[in-house]
């Protein structure tokens, strides 16, 4: 008989820690909204996240109109054209995806699959929730005041996000955003200091740190990241708000606007932009690294097999949150540095694409000769594969100065970012739906929409930003809303540009299919039992499904192996779930 | 959280000595620190995250000090005090700094009667930290009011750079409001340990969880982080 994992009797530490007391909920009240159980939050965290995500969709869809067909629409004028952009940016990136990556699979998947109870400190978790719903109020609300949004394009750079240049500049708009941000920090660190507590000290009796499912390892890590990084934007927006309501002089030179000399002078600009890209490097990874883990366990599940090299995807993830700390100026090149400067930083950032490269070639180790199944949280991670591989490679050519300056602030880098922090975390978001959502409601949501979902959302993504890149190739600018005629621009670009349009609008269609098949499978779907994928991680062995409030029955689970013994031999199954003490020794001898 | 503050090793599993146990701990199982409990955990991490706060402020002070056109006025000019006919540099700002690190003591103290069970001594000692922070807000309030009737103001300053006003008021700003939620604490958990809560294993009104004299310690974290703080703003605005 081949050898199996375990040779002698399973050995399980005894527990450390008492049980905690869980907080029963007694009324609708504190049961579904002001919820102190983690997965409820979860459901609220992304319920909300997907909400404001789709207000940006919609600013997407007009942002294209304007592009695809110029001087066609009235309502578009520069000004809210800046506004959509400004807008569809921040939304996607930090109430979007950050969000629904900590906030909702966060605070779903890291009790259930450490074998905990819910997080550890429920009552601050809500309080979590509930402000960075506070936050997102805000942010809708600036659309209504006069004025409007402040359209100082998502990186906020001073000094025109405050003068009255920039839409919302002078008005309510930017002042409401940097609000916003802090609430959703406040809100964040909240959520987040959870998540840390409870990966460390809150994990069930086994359940050592190398067992743990890679999921947990990317939102973890992440967690962190975002801990660490926030505290600059918190302070760059504290600064900001004091330079537009105090008239500091942070960030501020001295200007001379429509002939008045203002009363700054003797702030720096760069410092804004440096202490803007500590977090915003940091939060690329902070939209990544969940996205890698989640994948990690998407492919390993469906392909029936186990990762490769599971400790060097562990050492990955971590040694690419360290490095994301200290790349940060490679968005600043253009913006004048020290030749030595750009020189480190050119450096860190290709040293970046090793423990990345790293990653994909695992993922591709881990699907060779695999059992694939292709059904659709499998397409997805597929997608995400090829589309982090597409959009990391131009971030090579980005990461280069010499490239970098001619590329800069054209439609090149949006290409770029898009393919790797919008298409390719989003893929990973829906394969990501599809895979748990049996575990949230009970039932499979439909495979045949699934599929058509994915192709639409799949190959027109590649419809919209492929192209894209030659534009930006050619020199067109980012964050122009009409072009003129200018000489160095072919005819070809108002073409694909209309082009691009038609898909997008045919992508963002297609997004209600997925939403309706949200809804329909809710009441509709298949029955998944509590196992459907027969995955080996924890939150498919609970008792219940959905799982019941505390997670697990009486007993929390043991664990004895790690989540990746898929199609082991002399099993019984193809798999071994993390709790399952495996064949005896007597009987795999036989 | 209940009994998470005890301790419990399991005998039963030997762990190696020196480096190798560390990473061994770090990477076992249910607990990455053995012997913290998960809100000591909290709030160290939360520290080690508001650390990076405050270093970020005082980073852009530096930067900002370094950029002005102006120049920066004179530290011990402008934080002196007039007793009588003479000027004394940096008085007031010494009596602050000592009374802020004393309260660090009458918390140490507290810490060390609450895990005595000494419930009178503790709420004392808890009090007397909170009247020390207070008097640190109190004396910050002359401080600003002071500056500010010398013309200081965020805008501008007419001693030099104008960013000497805006930094300065946002960062003592920032550490004392960190001081006064201190202090707001304090008050509470002087009141919870009188009442005895912590002895009767009382819900907590808010978060239904029982506390124990652990919560002092880990209020005392915040308090002595608070403190060090202050060392370093004290060194970077009024000695440089
Ligand atoms: C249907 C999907 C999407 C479409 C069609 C789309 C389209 C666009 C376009 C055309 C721009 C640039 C406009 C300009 O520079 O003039 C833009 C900017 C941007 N998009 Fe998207 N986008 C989509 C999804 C996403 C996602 C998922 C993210 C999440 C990371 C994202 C993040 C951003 C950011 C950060 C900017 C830069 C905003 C700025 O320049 O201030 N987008 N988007
Ligand atoms: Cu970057």
């Amino acid at each position: 008989m081949v050898e199996t994992k375990n040779t002698s009797p399973p050995s399980v530490p005894p527990a450390e820690v008492d049980e905690v007391e869980l907080y029963h909920a007694k009324s609708f009240w504190t049961k579904y909204v002001f919820s102190q159980d983690a997965k409820v939050i979860a459901i609220q965290y992304s319920g909300v996240a997907i909400a404001i995500g789709l207000v940006a969709l919609v600013l997407s869809s007009l942002i294209r109109l304007q592009l695809g067909f110029p001087e066609m629409f009235d309502f578009i004028t520069p000004e809210t054209y800046y506004q959509f952009v400004t807008m569809h940016g921040m939304i996607m990136v930090v109430y979007l995806l950050t969000a629904l990556f900590l906030g909702g699979f966060g605070n779903y998947l890291i009790p259930l699959m450490i074998g905990a109870r819910d997080m550890s400190f429920p009552y601050v978790n809500m309080l979590s929730f509930w402000i960075y719903f506070l936050a997102v109020l805000v942010l809708v609300g600036s659309f209504f005041v006069p004025g409007g949004p402040t359209g100082a394009g998502w990186t906020l750079y001073p000094p025109q996000a405050i003068l009255s240049g920039t839409p919302g500049g002078k008005g309510l708009g930017i002042i409401l955003m940097l609000v916003s941000l802090a609430l959703f920090i406040v809100g964040f660190t909240m959520g987040g200091l959870n998540y840390v507590v409870t990966v460390l000290q809150g994990r069930t009796r086994g359940m050592t740190m190398m067992r743990l499912p890679l999921t947990v390892w990317g939102i973890f890590t992440a967690t962190v990241l975002a801990l660490l990084a926030f505290p600059a934007l918190l302070v760059a927006t504290v600064m900001m708000l004091f330079d537009r309501l105090l008239e500091t002089s942070f960030f501020m030179p001295s200007l001379v606007e429509f002939g008045d000399q203002l009363s700054y002078g003797g702030g720096s600009p760069i410092l804004f932009q440096h202490l803007f890209w500590f977090f915003g490097h940091p939060e690329v990874y902070i939209v990544a690294l969940p996205a890698f883990g989640i994948v990690s366990d998407l492919i390993s599940t469906h392909a029936r097999k186990n990762i490769f090299g599971y400790r060097m995807m562990v050492w990955a993830i971590v040694g690419i949150g360290a490095l994301s700390f200290i790349v940060w100026a490679h968005h600043m090149y253009v913006s004048g540095m020290h030749p030595y400067f750009g020189f480190f930083f050119a450096t860190t950032t290709l040293i970046i694409a090793v423990p990345t490269a790293l990653k994909v070639y695992n993922w591709i180790l881990t699907l060779w000769n695999g059992n694939i199944h292709l059904n659709t949280p499998m397409l997805f991670s597929l997608g995400f594969i090829v589309t982090f591989l597409n959009g990391g490679l131009t971030g090579l050519f980005l990461g280069n100065v010499i490239v970098d300056i001619p590329l800069s602030d054209t439609m090149f880098v949006v290409a770029h970012f898009h393919m790797v922090m919008g298409v390719a975390p989003i893929l990973v978001v829906f394969g990501a739906i599809y895979h748990w959502y049996p575990k949230i409601s009970g039932r499979m949501l439909d495979e045949r929409l699934g599929k058509i979902h994915f192709w639409v959302t799949f190959v027109g993504s590649y419809l919209i930003f492929f192209p894209m890149h030659y534009i930006g190739l050619v020199g067109v600018p980012r964050r122009y809303p009409e072009l003129g005629d200018a000489a160095f621009i072919p005819d070809s670009v108002a073409t694909l540009n209309s082009f691009i349009s038609l898909a997008a609008f045919i992508v963002g269609i297609a997004q209600i299919l997925f939403l309706y098949n949200l809804f329909w499978s809710l009441r509709k779907g298949r029955p998944s039992g509590p196992n459907p994928w027969r995955a080996t991680t924890l939150e498919w062995q609970t008792p219940h499904t959905p799982p019941a409030h505390g997670n697990f029955g009486p007993e929390l689970p043991l664990v004895y192996r790690w989540p990746y013994d898929y199609s082991v031999p002399g099993a019984s199954e193809d798999f071994l779930a993390q709790n399952d003490p495996g064949p005896l020794d007597s009987e795999s001898s036989t | 959280m209940t009994n998470t503050g005890q301790v419990k090793v399991a005998n039963s599993v030997n762990r190696a000595k020196g480096l190798p146990g560390l990473v061994e701990d770090w990477s076992s199982d249910q607990r990455a620190f053995k012997n913290v409990s998960w809100r000591k955990a909290m709030m160290w991490i939360f520290l080690l995250s508001d650390t990076f706060i405050f270093s970020i402020f005082l980073l852009s002070y530096m930067t900002s000090r370094m950029s002005t056109k102006v120049g920066w006025p004179n530290a011990s000019e402008v934080f002196s005090l007039h007793i009588g006919h003479t000027n004394f540099p940096l008085l007031l700002i010494a009596i602050m700094t000592f009374v802020l690190i004393s309260s660090s003591g009458t918390m140490v103290l507290a810490v060390n009667y609450g895990y005595r069970k000494d419930r009178k001594l503790t709420a004392i000692m808890l009090l007397v930290t909170a009247l020390l922070g207070a008097t640190f807000v109190g004396m910050q309030v002359f401080e600003w009011s002071k500056l500010i009737s010398e013309g200081v103001r965020p805008w501008s300053n007419p001693m030099g750079a104008p960013q000497f006003g805006g930094i300065f008021f946002m960062i003592t700003g920032f550490h004392g409001t960190h001081v006064s939620i201190g202090v707001i604490f304090l008050l509470v958990m002087a009141q919870k340990v009188w009442r005895g809560d912590y002895d009767t294993q009382k819900l907590g009104f808010f978060t239904s969880r029982k506390g124990d004299y652990e919560c002092v310690e880990i209020m005392g974290l915040y308090w002595h982080f608070v403190d060090l703080v202050w060392v370093f703003i004290f060194a970077f605005f009024y000695l440089w």
